[in-house]
């Protein structure tokens, strides 16, 4: 009964967290206490009606093949040559989008509840509460979208939060500077998408998700190859941005500069899993076009490779973290780039419980140590802090891929399809990337938590809003992926593109390969930041390899560049095309003006006023005629005369 | 319809100016509360004609029509459809918003909202007249109270505020030269194909399309220019931001929010009706100078570093964009130039309303001088921000859904070259977020620590725009189903004449 109220009203689950915006902004803000007692509720009861609905969802499996849809019409337009375009706006309940739903408010719950402790005291608290559930009503509404354009719109709004609370601390320069950045760049890749919606609309007259799936499926009657590959490329440009992909994920590492508990919800668990998330729900669009899923799963397997070199030097932990985040999402988008979204989400779910445990956990540690933010000025902390220290310890588990903690059946995931698709140079990238994961994650384990405590650090455990949902996700990063153990795959019967691929025979080659690589990541970071005390082999390695090293911390050079490229290339074209108004185009228009101004001056001369200049060109003219007359004749002058005349 | 309600719309500003005439000059209060009851009366009436116009049955509606000067064929011919509606409601929603924007004018206040007032109605005469000739008297009507108010009460930055009141006034004059040279030679024309003079826009529209196709376009070419040049049209948009700066913000507002808009009104309603062939023939250049304005604009803006100027080059490139639609003569393209005159109005409105309480407020609008604003006058940084999203085309607010419908329409007529119009969206990005990012943000200076933030009546407009700023982007149909019942007929008009003429 109420479950199925639960399913077909759905769209409650982001509306409350709207309502919940607009009471804190239009009621109670001045109230910190009863703005954080409303968003946490609205959160909370949006959860329960998630959580029904993904229940309703996973006890039917007629819901895999047909997916739950009701819409309402927000807006007809008129198409060129087409029958009418009907936006909709609705809800599309699949396992997918009912696994996201859970996901997202189940740990936006948890993270909101953290919240109350770690912006106490805080002037904006009231502000960072509304923000929170503004933020958590877009990313719903996004992830129940029935619509393209729908999505689209949650999109960016999620965007707009995105920059909102990245910009938080707006009296830093570095964090308006931070949220400007994210915003344009995800902008650049927002005008790719964009595109591609436009495309897909003149060419299949719908945004619809259901109809275009079918519309695309005989793609041949509407469009060309050609116009398809077009279209697939254009569509994942968005992504790109969005989920921190290589060349355009610049944007995330920076946006660190938000509250913690930000990077946890927005920048780790849910908002940049966004563009998994819709390449997953256009996975009917790319599986047409093989060039588009090559290139998903190529840009996939580099980021994923790229950012954690980047990794291993950075010395800042939340920054080691979001370049970790980086990496995963590009095992994600690996994994629906060699066509399975089984993999890719699976990922997505366990990569969300792991990666917000490890950021509420550095939060809970900057907290303590007011802030400070190097890993290499921390240490001991395991002693005074337990809860963090051991919830943080097992996200590392989880994220190095030991079994049998979540990431590894995940990661083992990806790595084996990508293996069976027969990619093998990016099955290499893959595993060297879980190794260099084990690798950087475990040196920030053993540099910020184990070794000698620092005497100038005066740490403490957060309070129990703050240690509830690390426990409480610490959990789950033991215990989510045994949904998704070989053995009983629970997962791959509901979540899949095309046909429920089930394999049958366990894959241990694969398997045993990368629990081996998670523990030589892990060990190798043993010996290099733990057991050896003084670090000796460590500043040996980074002195022998600087240019190398060099090139990692300062994450190769890729900000400044294109920061170089918007002050010269940008700015410099803006001001010459400034210029060129100031003095061409006003020059012509104020030259006009000057014209007829000098034009009436020069016949103003003529117009004297004076009667007696007036009597001498009389005169003059008088004389001209006669003498005219007198010299050529009457007939010649005549003729002349009438000429003037 | 037994109520005039048009007229009242249309008189109950002037009417409150001529109330105003007899207030002492030292009431300071009352002078202002007269004419905020003034302009509301119109706004509260234009919801009411808003609301109660029939949809579905179409057409003229509220129609008023008396003769008038017999031997030209002028009658007084008010009436409204669904692309003069929502004009008419943006046109009183600015004006009252700019009542209170003006609020704490200290010079001759009674002689500035005496000339507001009749800047209001003469831009709401252009909206409801359907008769050619009306509706050019009321356009002259609305130049002379702008060049006194910018003369007056302007500002002098870059330019001086004589220069630019000048440039203001003889663009639209020469502008309109134009234009009147084409209205007469399509009168005289009209009065032998009609047989009867006749002024209103419907007889013109039978009358034009029936010419030769020569005639079409030399004839589209004058209104093309007149008009164009109305709504800052690349290369004859240089009066814009010049024009903004130097005005005061009232002035800003209306101007930018809808008088320009005319330009855009008349070259639908007026030129392209009437001259669809001509219409036709020019198009790609029309779509090649939006595209034109809204790049080099969009660069121009990022240029800037006073915050009136980055508006008013913003404006330029967003009128680019209802150029663009004009040009793709579909519906969704006609739909989407309607709708994005009605969203840049509204969002327009909003930032030179923001801009002129900062002015006010720390007197500069020099983007370095500015900084952490938003610590001291929060709301005041709310109201920038959504007029900044809402320029930047963020979904949810209005400005979003008729750019998209003109890019999809842009996409579909002129392909390629659209995407160098809807990649204006990212330079767009830059440049407002920068100012806003450096006027707003950042580390708070002390010499602004003693500034107020809006407070009472001062909240109006960012109250009232910044409304239907978000109900006019979470529910689009109420825009878009309005104008799309005007669009309709008007385009099955323009596209049976092009057929009937086999595109010449």
């Amino acid at each position: 009964m109420l479950v199925e109220f639960a399913l077909h009203h759905a769209w409650l689950v982001p509306l409350l967290p709207a309502l919940a915006f607009l009471i804190i902004v239009f009621l109670a803000r001045p109230w910190p206490k009863l703005s954080a007692f409303i968003s946490v509720g609205g959160m909370a009861t949006a959860c329960f009606f998630a959580t029904l609905a993904a229940y309703g969802v996973f006890t039917n499996h007629q819901y895999t093949e047909h997916p739950l849809v009701y819409a309402a019409r927000w807006l007809t337009l008129g198409l060129p040559g087409m029958p009418e375009l009907q936006i909709n706006v609705g809800v599309q309940l699949d396992p997918t989008s009912a696994m996201m739903l859970f996901m997202v408010s189940f740990i936006a719950t948890f993270i909101q509840l953290y919240s109350v402790g770690y912006m106490k005291g805080d002037p904006g608290f009231s502000v960072f509460f509304s923000y929170l559930s503004l933020f958590a009503a877009s990313m719903l509404l996004l992830v129940i979208s029935s619509n393209l354009l729908q999505m689209f719109i949650a999109w960016e709004l999620v965007g707009l939060c995105s920059y909102l609370l990245i910009g938080f601390y707006s009296h830093k320069i570095s964090a308006r500077e931070a949220a400007k950045k994210a915003f344009v760049t995800c902008r650049v890749a927002d005008f790719g998408l964009l595109l591609g919606i436009l495309g897909l609309v003149i060419t299949f007259g719908t945004l619809d998700l259901v109809e275009l799936s079918e519309r695309v499926a005989n793609f041949r009657e509407y469009t060309t190859f050609g116009t398809m590959t077009l279209l697939a490329i254009l569509v994942f440009i968005g992504p790109i941005a969005k989920s921190g992909q290589f060349p355009l994920h610049v944007w995330l590492p920076d946006a660190m500069e938000g509250p913690t508990p930000v990077s946890a919800l927005i920048h780790a668990a849910t908002m940049v899993v966004a563009g998994v998330y819709l390449v997953g729900r256009m996975l009917f669009l790319f599986h047409e076009v093989p060039v588009a899923m090559d290139l998903v799963a190529i840009t996939g397997a580099f980021t994923a490779l790229f950012a954690a070199t980047i990794a291993i030097t950075q010395r800042e932990i939340k920054r080691i973290l979001a370049y970790s985040t980086v990496s995963q999402l590009g095992y994600m988008m690996l994994a629906l780039g060699v066509g399975s979204l089984t993999a890719g989400m699976f990922h997505m779910w366990t990569h969300a419980f792991f990666k917000a445990l490890m950021f509420l956990g550095a939060g809970s540690v900057l907290h303590a140590l007011h802030h400070k933010a190097d890993v290499w000025e921390m240490g001991g902390l395991v002693k005074k802090m337990p809860i963090t220290s051991w919830t943080f310890v097992i996200g590392g588990l989880a994220i190095a891929g030991i079994p049998p903690f979540a990431g590894f059946w995940s990661k083992d995931e990806i790595l084996v399809v990508t293996l069976n698709g027969g990619h093998y140079i990016l099955y290499a990238m893959a595993a060297f990337t879980a190794f260099l994961t084990a690798f950087y994650m475990w040196r920030l384990i053993f540099l910020a938590f184990y070794g000698e405590e620092k005497p100038e650090n005066h740490p403490h455990e957060s309070p129990w809003t703050m240690c509830v949902p690390l426990i409480v996700l610490a959990a789950g990063a033991m215990t989510v992926g045994l949904l998704g153990t070989p053995w009983n795959n629970i997962w791959a019967e509901w979540i899949f593109f095309g046909e429920a691929h089930h394999s049958g025979e366990i894959a241990w080659g694969a398997m045993i390969s990368s629990a081996v690589i998670a523990v030589a990541g892990i060990y190798l970071a043993y010996t290099l930041y733990l057991k050896d005390k003084e670090k000796v082999k460590v500043k040996a390695l980074a002195e022998r390899y600087k240019s190398l090293y060099n090139l990692s911390f300062n994450k190769y050079y890729i900000d400044e560049m294109y920061l170089w490229f918007n002050h010269t290339m940008v700015d410099g074209s803006a001001k010459l095309f400034y210029l060129f108004d100031i003095y061409v185009v006003d020059g012509i228009v104020n030259g006009l003006g000057g014209f007829g101004k000098l034009s009436g001056e020069g016949l103003r001369v003529l117009q004297t006023g004076r009667l007696q200049n007036y009597a001498l060109v009389f005169f003059l003219g008088v004389l001209a005629i006669a003498v005219l007359m007198v010299f050529a004749g009457p007939s010649t002058a005549s003729l002349v005369l009438g000429g003037v005349m | 319809m037994s109520f005039p309600v048009l007229p009242v719309i249309l008189l109950a500003p002037l009417a409150a100016a001529l109330v105003l005439v007899f207030v002492p000059k030292d009431e300071h209060k009352l002078i202002k509360s007269v004419a905020a009851i003034g302009t509301f009366v119109s706004m509260a009436l234009s919801f009411y004609v808003y609301f109660g116009y029939d949809q579905t049955l179409g057409g003229l509606q509220y129609v008023i029509r008396h003769d008038w000067i017999q031997d030209l064929g002028v009658t007084f011919f008010l009436a409204v459809d669904g692309i003069s509606l929502p004009m008419l409601l943006l046109t009183n929603l600015i004006g009252f918003s700019a009542i209170f924007a003006s609020w704490n004018i200290g010079t001759r206040p009674r002689e500035f909202f005496i000339l507001l007032l009749v800047l209001i109605t003469g831009v709401m005469g252009t909206f409801i007249a359907h008769d050619l000739f009306i509706f050019l008297l009321f356009y002259e009507v609305v130049v002379i109270p702008i060049y006194i108010m910018v003369v007056i009460w302007g500002s002098s930055k870059r330019v001086t505020k004589e220069y630019a009141a000048m440039k203001l006034t003889i663009y639209l004059l020469i502008g309109s030269g134009f234009l009147l040279v084409g209205v007469i030679a399509l009168f005289t024309k009209s009065i032998s194909i009609l047989g009867a003079p006749d002024m209103s826009f419907s007889a013109l529209a039978i009358a034009g399309s029936q010419l030769s196709a020569f005639d079409q376009k030399w004839l589209f070419a004058l209104l093309l220019f007149g008009f164009g040049s109305l709504i800052s049209m690349w290369p004859f948009h240089s009066w814009s931001p010049d024009g903004y700066a130097g005005a005061p913000t009232a002035v800003s507002m209306i101007h930018a929010g809808v008088l320009k808009k005319i330009g855009g009104y008349g070259l639908i309603k007026v030129a392209v009706v009437t001259l669809p062939v001509g219409a036709h023939f020019w198009a790609p250049w029309m779509a090649v100078l939006g595209i034109a304005g809204v790049a080099y604009a969009a660069f121009g803006a990022l240029a800037q570093k006073d915050l009136k100027y980055v508006v008013g080059y913003s404006s330029v490139s967003h009128m680019g964009y209802v150029m663009i639609a004009v040009a793709c003569l579909d519906v969704i393209g006609l739909n989407g130039a309607v709708a994005n005159m009605f969203a840049h109005g509204v969002m327009a409105a909003l930032f030179f309303s923001m801009i002129g309480f900062i002015y006010e407020k720390t007197h500069t609008r020099w983007i370095p001088d500015m900084g952490g604003l938003a610590h001291q006058t929060p709301k005041l940084a709310v109201g920038f921000m959504m007029a900044a999203m809402a320029s930047l085309g963020l979904p949810g607010l209005i400005s979003f859904m008729p750019e998209f419908t003109i890019f999809v329409s842009a996409f579909d007529n002129y392909g390629g070259l659209a995407v160098i119009g809807i990649a204006g969206i990212i330079i767009t990005a830059l440049y407002v977020l920068r100012a806003g990012a450096n006027t707003l943000f950042g580390p708070p200076r002390t010499e602004y620590d003693h500034l107020e933030d809006i407070k009472g009546v001062e909240l109006v407009p960012l109250v009232v725009l910044g409304t239907v700023l978000v109900v006019g982007g979470l529910l689009p149909s109420l825009l878009f189903d309005m104008i799309n019942s005007g669009v309709v007929p008007l385009h099955a008009e323009i596209s049976n004449v092009l057929q009937l003429g086999g595109n010449l």
